[in-house]
């Protein structure tokens, strides 16, 4: 059973009425539907295809936070073999926000880390909605740095609303542990790449994401601020969102066009969450893909082009 | 950098602050209600005669009582693509940077420069609350990367005072860049064994203090001053309850761990050249007033790069 965004309606409209042909159908053997079924299908298929053609930002980050959107458990279930989770920052705790270990892709060896918004009310609030506290970010650098002295590349996958506004985080010094781990990002001289896998929200998700290469899936967000609050500030109305998401220009294609992502993994039509083994699959292919262009680029090279790379950006700003 | 830059430049800079005198021969204080001549208020760095709460200060005012006799050289920031996503919220960014030019006389939210202080040469940077609440964009990400690499070349510590309601929203996602950007610049520093010493004032927010802000060699604050990454207000809304008083303040954030030290304003460059000749293996400072620095320029022959080296200089990196 799909969960419906706002905007999928219609469409919800069309898929309910052929789903409820189907089940007419199952009760009255004698009943013939599957014509009137397929036209609805096809007429769904049609439209949500129009639907995610031209989605606007605003849309695109409801998408992104879709709650059956793939989250980084899927991808490291999916694609890595021999996972092993490495726990704790050893200062104070284990941030379940962020998940990171030791894990293979094919047979290659590598660091992964993510944050994991969790999948179920339960488990939503054990990972916190994927907002890491100090903990997460300062586990994050001990896992880059285990990786730097192995030899290991490092993948990071991005799915944050941002760093937790919590009394807690503050205290332990959310702000130093960010900061630490945008550092740590940009000296580790193995091979750092990252996909934001649906939300990547500000601090929360540079800290992670300061990467030789950055791939963004098509449907994704990146911005320094929710578009929420950024109409909350620029707008002094919340509900001016759709205008700030307009503005702020957080869609994986501006993104790419201002240089900060590097590439773009397409999506199912509808989104990641409608074919979810699809979209695994083509960000293991992006993944592998990244991985090869810098297995034989020296560490020192890596670090040099990373630093360039952030330096660089912005020099541009978007074609007119 | 020549004798024109280095002493005349200066003199330009004093005469362009006189500009700024205030309309109102009288200031209150916004903490015990005190009212403050002006000239006692500038002249004790615009802090409260009568209380010691720290007001508002332009960098050009702070700069003047940090240097040698008001003397020092800024340093070009090169200029960043204006208004790189043509972002518009019910103003145009075009609109909003102009009138905050016209309102402070400044170009942008930092300035950087370079002079003595207390006969120790440093470069420092200082970020302008009243621009655009000293938010961080593409040029202040400039900003710092030019002192970065300004005090690298000539071998000197990077002081660097950060105020900042947080990230330019409307530069998106290239402000929450200057994270990264910024990071990099301090990276310069440390790899060329440069002390770089961060004087928190009020208030440093956001991305600002989750970057350049919290990677200081030592970390100074000014009293009271607000320090945090999310604001107090988002946190209430958060976690529904009322914050204790006095958090994400200076005095806090020293109990927590986050800095060395808090220091009232009047008594930083004091704390600043004794701290900066220390970790450069000077020898210990001379007190008391200082005459401005001779017009032959220190600095008339740079060393080609790398100069990582200050003279007499012994660090360890
Ligand atoms: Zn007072």
């Amino acid at each position: 059973m799909t969960q419906y965004l706002d905007f999928e309606k219609p469409l919800a409209e069309i898929e309910g009425k052929a789903e409820e042909l189907r089940a007419l159908a199952r009760q009255n053997s004698g009943m013939n539907v599957a014509d009137e079924a397929a036209a609805l299908d096809a007429k769904a298929a049609v439209m949500l295809v129009d639907l995610y053609k031209t989605l606007t930002p605003w849309r695109k980050c409801q998408v992104a936070r879709h709650p059956e959107r793939p989250h980084c458990r899927d991808y490291i279930e999916a694609l890595f073999a021999e996972y092993t989770p490495l726990a704790g920052d050893r200062n104070f705790s284990d941030d379940q926000a962020v998940m990171g270990g030791l894990a293979r892709i094919d047979d290659r060896p590598v660091v992964v880390i993510g944050h994991e918004k969790g999948s179920d009310t339960k488990s939503r609030i054990e990972r916190n909605f994927g907002m890491a506290r100090p903990e997460g970010y300062r586990k994050a650098v001990r896992l880059m740095q285990l990786a730097d002295r192995f030899g290991l590349p490092v993948i990071t996958l991005v799915d944050t609303p941002g760093a937790y506004p919590g009394k807690g985080a503050e205290e332990r010094g959310q702000s130093e542990a960010i900061a630490r781990a945008t550092e740590a990002c940009l000296r580790i001289g193995v091979p750092l790449v990252s996909v934001i896998i649906g939300e990547g929200g500000s601090g929360g998700a540079v800290a992670f994401a300061t990467a030789n290469r950055v791939a963004m899936l098509e449907h994704s967000v990146y911005s320094v601020i929710s578009p929420e609050g950024c109409a909350s500030i620029l707008w002094k109305d919340a509900e001016k969102m759709r205008e700030a998401a307009e503005a702020l220009r957080l869609t994986a294609q501006d993104l790419k066009q201002l240089g900060v992502a590097d590439r773009i993994i397409p999506e199912p039509v509808g989104g990641a969450h409608r074919d979810r083994a699809a979209t695994l699959a083509s960000v293991g292919n992006t993944l592998r893909q990244m991985l090869d262009e810098l297995s034989q680029t020296p560490p020192a090279q890596l670090v040099a082009d990373r630093r360039r790379k952030f330096l660089n950006i912005g020099a541009t700003g978007l074609a007119a | 950098m020549n004798w024109i830059s280095n002493y005349v430049r200066p003199r330009i800079n004093s005469i362009f602050s006189r500009r700024e005198t205030p309309e109102n021969l009288w200031h209150k204080c916004d903490e015990c209600g005190t009212m403050l001549f002006h000239r006692e208020l500038s002249d004790n760095q615009n802090v409260c005669t009568s209380c010691g709460h720290h007001m508002h200060i332009t960098p050009r005012a702070r700069f003047q009582a940090l240097f040698d006799a008001g003397v020092f050289a800024e340093v070009p920031v090169p200029e960043p693509k204006a208004d790189p996503l043509a972002f518009r919220d019910q103003k145009r960014y075009p609109d909003r940077l102009k009138a905050a030019q016209r309102e402070t006389g400044e170009r942008e939210a930092m300035l950087v420069a370079t002079g003595d202080m207390g006969r120790t040469p440093v470069v420092a940077a200082a970020q302008d609350f009243s621009f655009m609440a000293g938010s961080m964009g593409m040029y202040v990400g400039n900003a710092i990367v030019a002192a970065a690499q300004e005090a690298v070349k000539l071998g000197r510590p990077l002081i660097l005072f950060s105020a900042a309601g947080g990230a330019r929203m409307q530069e998106g996602i290239l402000s929450l860049m200057q994270m990264p950007r910024t990071t990099v610049a301090v990276q310069m520093l440390k790899e060329a064994g440069l002390p770089y010493i961060v004087v928190l004032t009020h208030p440093t927010t956001g991305g600002v203090t989750a970057s350049y802000a919290m990677l200081g060699d030592v970390h100074i604050a000014e009293p009271n001053a607000l320090i945090c990454f999310a604001g107090p207000r988002v946190i209430e809304q958060t976690i529904r309850e009322k914050l204790p008083e006095g958090f994400q303040r200076a005095e806090y954030l020293l109990e927590h761990g986050m800095l060395d030290r808090v220091t009232p304003r009047t008594q930083m460059k004091d704390e600043l050249v004794s701290i900066t000749r220390m970790l450069m293996g000077m020898p210990p400072p001379v007190k008391g007033d200082l005459p401005p620095p001779p017009p032959a320029p220190e600095t008339a022959t740079p060393d080609p790069e790398p100069a990582p080296m200050p003279e007499g200089g012994k660090t360890t990196p």
